[in-house]
């Protein structure tokens, strides 16, 4: 038994752990503007170029976006360009 | 004008000015403290007791007796030990211990034994720790606890209490509230304290912390990425080459095994940036880390340079740093592979025979993608220096011994897909960028070998990507 309690301090960020619940799923994609963002990983952009044609066949609204390397989060330019024009975004991955 | 006097029963210094404090006494206001024994002196009644040791802290004693002079509350003079002419000074009375000796020296204060600066900071002083208490419950064990909270990299950490981490902060001279940055990847600010706490559980002594708090500051240099390491597929983790005079004055190794286990500070000076980036950036494997293998290195990789031979140039020297400068160069380090020749005795059979080596790095036929640090072991090294080489020759040898046409690496060739398109057969291609290859001197005597650390994939774009090397600031 000890006679003071054994303290430690919390060595991470004390971020609240509570789960978020993710955002609901569009209900529809007609009328909405939907942003494809290339991580600029090699053939990322075929991956992409794909889905955009899936999407423009279906008479969607589609812009393209892109990160300057995938070895670092979006610039704000970039996140500021997705969240003025953009309703969706599909964020695009290689290998 | 009032005395205050602080002793403790435990000093025979104290013992012998027994009779002098009761002159004093006589003569003017003394508040007389007393360490460990509020009983002592009897002749005078005893002493007000202070073995909490609060005033004694507050006071700054750090030597027993001290005998302290104010003048309207305000300390004017203050003299340690026996010495009759300073006790005189101080007091303003003269003939004081008659038939003593004239002076004898006084013992250490009860608030500077091991440990008890730090216990008294906590105490008493300015200290205030900002994170959050976590209590362990009685039948609970601190270590399995840390285990539940996720904060260990798979081994045991050094549970970080109050006391340690204020040890550990006597390693720095910045303040625990200090922000050093914002790690990755949920980019929260990572305080010297947080440094510190992370440091305790990693095994660090104090006075590694500068080059904890260094490395960090390195790893969140942009050009460093880190938050693209931290999360890749690729085996990287960042590895922390140490140079300059507070590698030896730290005890970092440099020789035999300095790749391996075994060095306290080699092994805890790495795995306290990782646990940093773990617990405080958030950067954990199976969710944001999603390496397909990782490797041994993501616990814990840092080494210091031999800085031994006058006429080598250190890194970072060569990174433009000065000679003398205590530095970290970090890099997106794979693991270890080995390199073994014993047949070359000249340097430029051992050049191409190492750049053979070197050209397995992430694949044989691909060029320009992961660096790497080749690490030059004693033996090697000493074909070289032998003939007349420095760092300059070596470098230009293995960068000419690591060019080839692109024929020899085309897609295709060998029964292989992978390689360089066929547009490039005829041009001549570098297997590194010169920005992603590093050359370091580390390892024991006793075997013609080297070691090869392979570099991240991201390495191949090095305008956003590089190696980087930081002061430390002591």
């Amino acid at each position: 038994m000890r006679n003071e309690p054994y303290l430690m301090r919390d060595p991470t960020a004390e971020l609240a752990p509570g789960m978020r619940p993710r955002l609901a799923p569009p209900e529809r994609l007609e009328g909405a503007t939907i942003g494809l963002l290339s991580i600029s990983k090699e053939r990322s952009h075929e991956f992409l170029d794909q889905v955009e044609r899936r999407l423009n066949e279906r008479g969607l609204n589609v812009l393209r976006f892109q990160k300057p390397t995938h070895t670092k989060p979006a610039p704000e330019d970039v996140l500021q360009r997705l969240i003025e024009r953009c309703d969706i975004v599909v964020e695009g991955l290689a290998d | 004008m009032e005395l205050i006097a602080v002793v403790k029963r435990d000093c025979p210094t104290c013992l012998l000015v027994e009779p002098v404090l009761g002159q004093l006494k006589a003569r003017a206001p003394l508040a007389l403290y007393c360490q460990d024994d509020p009983a002592f002196p009897e002749s005078l009644g005893g002493a007000l007791d202070d073995r909490m040791l609060e005033r004694s802290w507050r006071l700054g004693v750090e030597i027993v007796p001290t005998l302290i002079r104010l003048e309207d509350g305000e300390e004017v003079a203050r003299t340690v030990g026996w010495d009759r002419a300073e006790w005189e000074r101080v007091s303003g009375a003269a003939g004081l211990g008659p038939g003593l000796t004239s002076f004898q020296p006084g013992c250490g204060s009860k608030t500077v034994e091991p440990g008890m600066p730090e216990r008294l900071a906590l105490r008493f002083g300015d200290l205030h720790l900002a994170a959050r208490p976590i209590e362990v419950a009685d039948d609970d064990d601190p270590i399995e606890v840390a285990y539940d909270r996720g904060w260990t990299d798979g081994l045991p950490i050094v549970p970080p209490t109050d006391l340690r981490i204020a040890r550990m902060l006597g390693g720095t001279r910045r303040k625990p509230d200090e922000v050093i940055g914002l790690i990755p990847p949920n980019l929260q600010p990572l305080t010297v304290e947080k440094a510190a706490i992370n440091a305790v559980m990693a095994g660090c002594r104090p006075d590694y912390l500068p080059v904890v708090i260094a490395a960090v500051e390195a790893a969140l240099m942009p050009e460093f990425a880190m938050h693209g390491l931290l999360c890749t597929l690729y085996f990287s983790g960042p590895l922390i080459i140490v140079n300059g005079p507070i590698a030896k004055r730290i005890g970092m190794n440099w020789g035999g095994n300095a790749l391996g286990q075994g060095n306290r500070a080699n092994a805890s000076i790495g795995r306290a940036l990782q646990l940093i980036v773990r617990n405080v950036g958030g950067g954990i494997p199976g969710e944001i880390d999603r390496a397909v293998l990782g490797n041994p290195g993501k616990y814990s990789f840092c080494f210091a340079e031999d800085e031994t031979d006058p006429g080598w140039t250190p890194l970072a020297v060569a990174r433009g740093f000065p000679p003398g400068s205590n530095t970290v160069t970090l890099f997106h380090a794979d693991g270890v592979t080995g390199f073994a020749d014993q047949a070359a005795r000249t340097p430029d059979d051992l050049a191409r025979s190492l750049a053979m080596g070197l050209w397995g790095v992430t694949h044989p036929k691909v060029a320009g993608w992961g660096g790497a640090v080749l690490v030059l072991s004693p033996d090697h090294y000493e074909i070289f220096r032998a003939a007349g080489w420095g760092r300059t020759d070596i470098e230009l040898a293995l960068k000419a011994a690591l060019r080839r046409p692109g024929r020899d690496m085309v897609t295709g060739l060998g029964g292989v897909a992978v390689g360089v398109a066929p547009e490039r057969a005829e041009d001549t291609i570098d297997k590194f960028h010169a920005e992603t290859f590093l050359l370091v001197r580390a390892g024991g005597r006793g075997g013609l070998m080297s070691a090869i650390i392979g570099g991240w994939t991201g390495q191949r774009n090095p305008a956003a990507v590089r190696p980087v090397t930081k002061e430390i600031a002591l």
